[in-house]
């Protein structure tokens, strides 16, 4: 017996294996990926590295600049707004409404659509024709004017905007992951596996998800950039997140009259949101440009 | 001699879309009969369009027929198109083995799968068959933690050829899995195929139109035309003395 081996390095790369290596190559979705994680943890943690509550007001700072300019005091890094808030608590704080939100959002919308989508994909006939035909025209309206509508029953409020987000998202991505179902369902592999004496769920499960859960992630991350600028954008126009709650597009709505006192207070939470949704279209840019070139060879 | 796989009167027809809404039948196999003994090959060769790969599909149990039999052993597994779904007797290789493999499953995992839909074997039973049946194709036993993409095209091919074993069948339909290749893995490939009839006694139905490999290998030919046997006999009669305008033409080219 050998006491030591030289060739010892496994070398059989499996799909994911080789999906990643080929992402790490693109150094512009990697960043982006740090980005996204940097936001996904502050969405989880905010409460905690906060330096100041949320609601807290600092009566002797009101309208305090960034610390950088002349005026800027050490204490509140990215100045305060005009009840004396420390902006810096209040936007990391956002991160958890905006981007936890969205991403809660997009997973829901994720579950509900893969479900639906699959039993779209397998079933036949009428069944299959009405479902895809409703789901065309749903698709001709734009998700956030359907948000709106949704709202509009609804009443405004955080919640509600989840839920008129998931809603408007679920058409489409239905429609993806049915196409790529039957896309899949006609290829040789399933039937060679049904010949192997595979049954509907071994198909589903062991036949087809391996091979198109990539696909899923990239409709994920398409999914959650809508999310975020649908929750924003509905948290601006008083649909959604009301004004205490310190959603990004809420703070921009309520600092909108400050923009030429204190231009910090609007220009921020805009910078934050522009980031997260740069973030998750690298991201999503990424993992499609890997599948792109997987096909290729 | 008792016949082991038995085709009788097969039947397959198609709904053609002919307009808008109007749809016409296509009459793809018509009355197909014939038989093989056990250790036998028959080969059946054809112009594109004669119905050879829906023949195939019906055989394998990818396709269901429209009426007529199919016997193994004289027990009927298929009868009007309704079939007995435990039978793996038969098993089909593909035309394309690279398309036919998930491309998200090592190879391991997907003979694996095949023992654990059909057989009772538990995990130590399933290890030491699968990597017999690996060994018996010439592929080594580490082989099974490759993915597909990581063969070449006669790897692919012994791979699928592994799966179609792996199952002990008593027949095997190739569609085309020859053409694919080259001249020389065709060869080792043709040599193992002959090589495992001989040990184990399989029968081969062979679908192709390679006309030098069915001399070599079949025992029987079936030429059909357009949904019709228009010649069925052994070999070497059909090649010497082809009676059919059909069978002259595709000898002459």
């Amino acid at each position: 017996m050998a006491k030591f081996n030289l060739f010892s390095e496994e070398s059989n790369k499996s799909p994911l294996a080789r999906f990643w290596r080929k992402f790490k190559n693109n150094h512009p979705a990697l960043v982006g990926l740090w980005i996204f994680l940097a936001f996904a943890l502050l969405a989880a943690t905010a409460p905690l590295l906060a330096p100041y509550g949320v609601n807290q007001q600092h009566s002797d700072a009101l309208l305090i600049p960034p610390s950088w300019r002349e005026m800027g005091d050490v204490r509140f890094i990215l100045g305060t707004d005009d009840l004396g808030r420390d902006v810096l608590s209040r936007l990391m704080n956002g991160a958890t409404y905006t981007f936890g939100l969205s991403v809660v959002a997009a997973l829901l919308t994720t579950i509900i659509g893969v479900l639906v989508g699959t039993f779209a994909g397998i079933s036949r006939g009428l069944r299959s024709s009405f479902l895809n035909h409703l789901l065309d025209i749903t698709l001709s309206i734009p998700s956030l004017l359907l948000a709106i509508i949704i709202i509009a029953i609804l009443g405004p409020g955080l919640m509600n905007t989840v839920w008129a987000i998931i809603l408007a998202l679920l058409p489409q991505f239905i429609h993806s992951i049915r196409n790529l179902i039957v896309d899949e369902l006609n290829k040789d592999y399933i039937t060679a596996f049904r010949l192997d004496g595979a049954s509907n769920w071994h198909i589903i499960s062991r036949g087809i998800f391996p091979n198109i859960y990539e696909h899923i992630v990239v409709i994920f991350t398409m999914a959650l950039s809508t999310a975020i600028l649908d929750i924003s954008a509905l948290g601006f126009l008083k649909l959604g997140a009301q004004p205490p709650t310190t959603e990004w597009g809420a703070i921009l709505a309520e600092n909108l009259g400050l923009i030429y006192l204190a231009p910090w207070t609007v220009a921020l939470p805009g910078v934050l949101l522009f980031l997260a949704v740069l973030s998750t279209n690298l991201v999503g840019d990424g993992l499609r440009q890997v599948l792109k070139a997987r096909k290729a060879d | 001699m008792q016949p082991l796989l038995k085709v009788q009167a097969l039947s397959k027809t198609f709904n053609v879309r002919a307009g808008l809404f109007s749809r016409k039948k296509f009459e793809v196999l018509k009355n197909i009969s014939f038989c093989v003994g056990k250790g036998e090959s028959i080969a059946i060769i054809g112009e594109t369009g004669s119905g050879k790969s829906t023949l195939a599909k019906l055989l394998s149990g990818a396709d269901s027929a429209d009426s007529g039999q199919i016997l193994l052993e004289n027990n009927i597994i298929e009868d009007k198109g309704v079939r007995d779904n435990q039978c793996r007797h038969i098993r089909m290789i593909f035309q394309d083995s690279g398309a036919s493999l998930n491309p998200g499953l090592t190879i391991g995992e997907m003979l694996d799968d095949c023992l654990q839909y059909n057989t009772g074997f538990d995990n130590t039973e399933r290890e030491e068959k699968i990597a017999a049946t690996l060994s018996k194709v010439g592929l080594l036993v580490d082989h099974r933690h490759y993915y597909p993409h990581m063969f070449s095209v006669g790897q692919l091919q012994r791979v699928a050829f592994a799966r179609a074993l792996i199952l002990d069948p008593k027949v095997i339909v190739l569609d085309e899995a020859l053409s694919s290749l080259d001249p020389s893995i065709r060869a080792q490939i043709v040599n193992l195929l002959l090589k495992l009839q001989r040990d184990t006694g399989l029968t081969y139905v062979m679908i192709t139109h390679h006309l030098s490999l069915v001399r070599h290998i079949s025992d029987h030919v079936v030429v059909l035309d357009k949904g019709e046997v228009v010649e069925y006999g052994p070999t070497e009669e059909v090649f010497q003395n082809p009676q059919s305008k059909v069978t002259q033409r595709l000898l002459s080219c």
